[in-house]
This record gives structure tokens, C-alpha cells and sequence, in this order.
């Protein structure tokens, strides 16, 4: 032992994880560079700014007396509807999110499956809510039907995606001592799946619970319901009192939902 | 295979253990030959006749295998998936007999009270008894075991291996037990098989497993230790029971290490 402390020990460092020195400074000063220029493209208006400036004051001056009286009705029924269309939607989404989740998921769907719920699920995802709602709200019309739909459909490229992944991570030897007993297919997934995923399905659940109320506020803005609509007629109004109230209402759902989905998810690991 | 003779598969890793008793029940399929189950091809089955066959073949895993979020029970119950439809089996009611049976292998296995234990709330040997009365529930004519002791000390895989022998002769079941540990194998069963690199070298009883033989199934590597084991063996009477004979765990905990020493001989 001591031979070997008593040895001149040689100096190590870790390996850089770009071997050649000119691709890696040559990066780092390329990536420099490119935000320079970029932020050189950026061309600020000041003035505009100031302008800005003195409307944001109004909207401050609101937050300092949020108006929650004299439109009431109008906030509460906007909250409500934003409520039911999150709950209805993530039922909605939760349940047909669950096939694609399967199908999805390379470890027990075969090929062609695969490729279909992996499309279906890109094409959710890819698409923001807005661009959803704006679709939904031409083909159905105002009105929180298209909320629902849109909402719905987002859940589904959401959890199908993040549900497919946890399958795919699940420990394979229980899946195949489920399948030497002689179960079916069914009795496999119910056995030898479901369980492995549950706790995970369950938290995404309620975390999507979560993004689908918030959501709700901003795909109201392009007509599809729920408390945005009441959002965007309160700003256009200039009645920025109400606008906080609305604003802080829904901060407070939502940190409730937080809250409750905290709770929720601890429960069931 | 006869019925009710009970085989031990060895060979170093990698010969084709495991792939072999997983193409008895097809969760490998094999590229080519036949296996027969009494008068079944197995290898010709369809999808579903081979569901109906494969609750014919009983199997033990080496990591146990058990679902770990389902209770002990469910897991035992799982073991009858093949003979009760799916919406019964999705709201767990089985019918009585089956659950009835299901009491009884769990006490036979000695681990009736952690019935509505998680199952990875267990131990080692525990889990394995649960992996065993699974497999008993199916009703089988043949146990397929993989590794059953492989992760288990030394005293925990002599009493599971003495629990799994003793319930494939109460069942008359015959059985293909894989394992890495050639002094339990000679310890526990009446035939040996050795494979090496995909073939069969070795098709015999314990006291044909000498140290050449070991030698062409697994490489050079010095055996001596090994096979002091049964020697020390037959001075003690086998069919004690081992829990309680500090002795022979002992003299086990070194074979087990004069095996392990010998596993990087095995790699190359």
C-alpha cells in the first residue's frame, strides 16, 4: 500500500466530450457569435416601450383593485364553465388516451399499430391547443364543445406519449411470467402491466387535470369557451379591475389543483 | 423426459439454458426441431393453442418474476389466468376452489401469512415460494426453472430447492431446473444435462458429473472444492433438514464460492 502513495501520482483530467480542440473552440466561439448577431436583428423600439410602459401601469393600478363585484356573474359562470369543460375533457382525453398508450408502446404492439397510435400521438402534440381550438371552434362552432374536443384531444397525445414510454420501461419478467401462466392478451396487460404503470398513469392523470384548467383559460380567448373568453372581453373593455380578479382567480384554482394533485400523486406511489 | 423425473440443466452462461426451457414454452421461439408435450407438438401450436398449452407448463423464474405492486395472493392467482376469463380476472373473482387451493400452496410453502403483503414487500425466499406456488396453481405436468436460486444465500436456495423437489414428487411433475450451482444440482436431483456452447456434453446421473466432465462442460478450472461437497454430503444424512444443520450451510458457503471462483474460466 504505501509503495504505491509513496509513487508521484500523474495529473488526470476529465476527457472532453468533443475530442478535436478545433470543433469544440470552435463551437463555443461559432454559438457566441451567432447570439450577437441575433440579438444585433432585434431592433427596439423605445418609444414603444414607454408607451407600453404606461399601459402596464393601468393594468398594475387594476391588480391594486381587483374588481370582483360588479361582473360577478359574468366571472363565475366563465369559471364554471372552464371547470367542467377541464373535468369532462380529462375524462375524456384519460380514457382514450389508454388505447393509443398500448398501442404505442413497441414492447406490446405490433408493428403497424405501433406506427398508427405513434402517428395519431405526434399529430397531438405537434399542434398547440390554440391552433386546435381555432380548428375545433370552425368545425363546431363557439361555445365549449370545441373546448372539450380540443382539450380531449391534447390529452391524448400527452398522456398517450408519456403512458407509452412508462410501458415500454416496465420490468419485462414480470410482463413474461404473466404470459408462461397461459393469460390472454388482455389478462397479460391487466396482470402484468397495469400494475407496473398505475401509479404513473394516475399522477399524469391528474397532472394533465392540472394544464387542461389552465389551458381552458387561454383556448376561451379564440372562442372556445371557458373563463378566457370573459379574459379577453374584460382587457378589450380596458376594465383591467375585472381582468385581475379574473387573473387572480384562476391563480388561485390553479394552486389549488397543484395542491391537490401533489397530494394525490404522494398518495399512490 | 419421463414423468416425474426432475432434471437439472448446466452449462456456463451463455450455453443456452435459459433459450432452451424458454422455447419448452415458446416465450423463445425456436428456430428449428420439435418439442413434445406428451402427445403435443408444441412447436406446431397456434396462438391460442398454445395459451391452452402453456397452462400446462408450470414456470420458476431466477428474479422470482412476481408482479411487485400485486398483493402475495394475486400473484398466486395469477397462476390460473389461462383457465378464468378475463372480466373475473380483472375484478380478481376467482372462482372459491381456486382461491381455496391457493390458501393451501401458500401454506404449504410456509408464507400463508404474508398473503396480502405486496410482493415486493417480501424477502428472497419468500418471493421465490410465492414465484413456486404460482406456478403449482396452474395445475402443471411439467415446472420449467430458471435459475431458482440464483439470487438467493446459500441456506434460503437449499430450502427452496428442497421445497421445489419435494412438491414436484408430491404432484408426480417432472421438471427442468437450470441452475448455475453444480453441488446443488448434484445435492438435489437424478439427472444431469449438461450443455455447453448450444449442445447437449453431458446426459447423466450426479455420480457420472466428474471433474472431467465438468471440465468439458465448463473449461479448465481446478474442481476440487466442488467436489469435496458431495462427499461432505454423504457423511451427513441429504434428507435432513438442512435449515438447522449449520454444517452443511457452511460447507455450502464455500462451494458456492469455489463455483463463483471458477466463473471467469467460464466467460471466454
Amino acid at each position: 500500500m504505501s509503495t504505491a502513495t509513496d509513487r508521484i501520482k500523474p495529473v488526470w483530467r476529465p476527457k472532453p466530450s468533443i475530442r478535436n480542440p478545433l470543433l469544440r473552440y470552435g463551437l463555443v466561439i461559432g454559438t457566441i457569435g451567432y447570439l450577437y448577431l441575433a440579438f444585433a436583428t432585434i431592433d427596439v423600439n423605445w418609444g414603444r416601450v414607454v408607451q407600453g410602459m404606461e399601459r402596464a401601469q393601468f393594468l398594475f393600478a387594476g391588480f391594486l383593485r381587483p374588481d370582483f363585484v360588479s361582473r360577478w356573474q359574468f366571472i363565475q359562470s366563465g369559471i364554471l364553465e372552464s371547470i367542467t369543460m377541464t373535468i369532462v375533457a380529462t375524462v375524456l382525453g384519460v380514457a382514450l388516451s389508454i388505447p393509443f398508450a398500448f398501442g404505442a408502446a413497441r414492447n406490446i404492439a405490433p408493428l403497424p399499430v405501433y406506427l398508427f397510435c405513434r402517428a395519431v400521438i405526434a399529430v397531438s402534440r405537434s399542434l398547440q391547443e390554440i391552433v386546435i381550438a381555432i380548428i375545433f371552434v370552425v368545425m363546431v362552432g363557439f361555445g365549449p364543445l370545441a373546448g372539450v374536443l380540443t382539450l380531449a384531444f391534447a390529452s391524448i397525445g400527452f398522456l398517450g406519449k408519456l403512458l407509452a414510454e412508462d410501458i415500454e420501461d416496465i420490468d419485462p419478467r414480470q410482463l413474461e411470467a404473466i404470459r408462461s401462466t397461459g393469460g390472454s392478451w388482455f389478462q397479460s396487460m391487466s396482470f402484468g402491466v397495469v400494475p407496473q404503470i398505475m401509479p404513473r398513469f394516475v399522477g399524469l392523470s391528474v397532472y394533465r387535470l392540472d394544464i387542461n384548467f389552465r389551458e381552458s383559460a387561454v383556448i376561451g380567448i379564440v372562442g372556445a369557451g371557458g373563463i378566457g373568453g370573459a379574459l379577453n372581453t374584460s382587457i378589450a373593455r380596458y376594465e383591467f379591475g375585472i381582468t385581475a380578479a379574473i387573473i387572480l382567480v384562476i391563480v388561485a384554482l390553479v394552486y389549488a389543483g397543484e395542491y391537490a394533485s401533489g397530494v394525490i400523486r404522494a398518495k399512490v406511489q | 423426459m419421463p414423468a416425474g423425473q426432475v432434471m437439472a440443466l448446466i452449462g456456463p452462461s451463455g450455453a443456452g439454458k435459459s433459450t432452451l426451457i424458454r422455447c419448452v414454452n415458446r416465450l423463445v421461439e425456436p428456430t428449428k426441431g420439435t418439442i413434445q408435450l406428451k402427445e403435443l407438438e408444441l412447436t406446431r401450436l397456434s396462438k391460442r393453442q398454445l395459451r391452452i398449452a402453456r397452462r400446462r407448463i408450470g414456470m420458476i423464474f431466477q428474479e422470482f418474476a412476481l408482479v411487485d405492486r400485486l398483493s402475495v395472493m394475486e400473484n398466486v392467482l395469477s397462476g390460473q389466468l389461462g383457465y378464468v376469463g378475463f372480466w373475473p380476472s380483472w375484478f380478481r373473482r376467482f372462482p372459491a376452489p381456486v382461491v381455496n387451493r391457493a390458501f393451501e400452496l401458500l401454506e404449504r410453502v410456509g408464507i400463508a401469512d404474508q398473503m396480502d403483503k405486496r410482493a415486493d414487500q417480501l424477502s428472497g425466499g419468500q418471493r421465490q415460494r410465492v414465484g413456486i406456488a404460482r406456478a403449482l396453481l396452474q395445475d402443471p405436468e411439467i415446472l420449467l426453472v430458471d435459475e431458482p436460486t440464483a439470487s438467493l444465500d446459500p441456506k434460503t436456495s437449499r430450502s427452496v430447492m428442497r421445497i421445489l423437489i419435494e412438491l414436484a414428487d408430491e404432484h408426480g411433475l417432472a421438471a427442468i431446473i437450470n441452475i448455475h450451482d453444480v453441488a446443488l444440482a448434484k445435492q438435489f436431483v437424478e439427472r444431469i444435462v449438461g450443455l455447453r456452447d448450444g449442445l447437449v456434453v453431458f446426459d447423466g446421473t450426479p455420480d457420472e458429473l466428474t471433474e472431467e466432465v465438468l471440465t468439458e462442460i465448463y473449461g479448465e478450472e481446478d474442481w476440487s472444492l466442488t467436489k469435496k461437497r458431495p462427499k461432505e454430503g454423504d457423511e451427513h444424512d441429504e434428507d435432513d433438514d438442512d435449515e438447522h444443520d449449520a454444517e452443511a450451510v457452511a460447507a455450502a458457503a464455500r462451494t458456492d464460492r469455489a463455483v463463483t471462483r471458477g466463473a471467469p474460466a467460464e466467460r471466454p
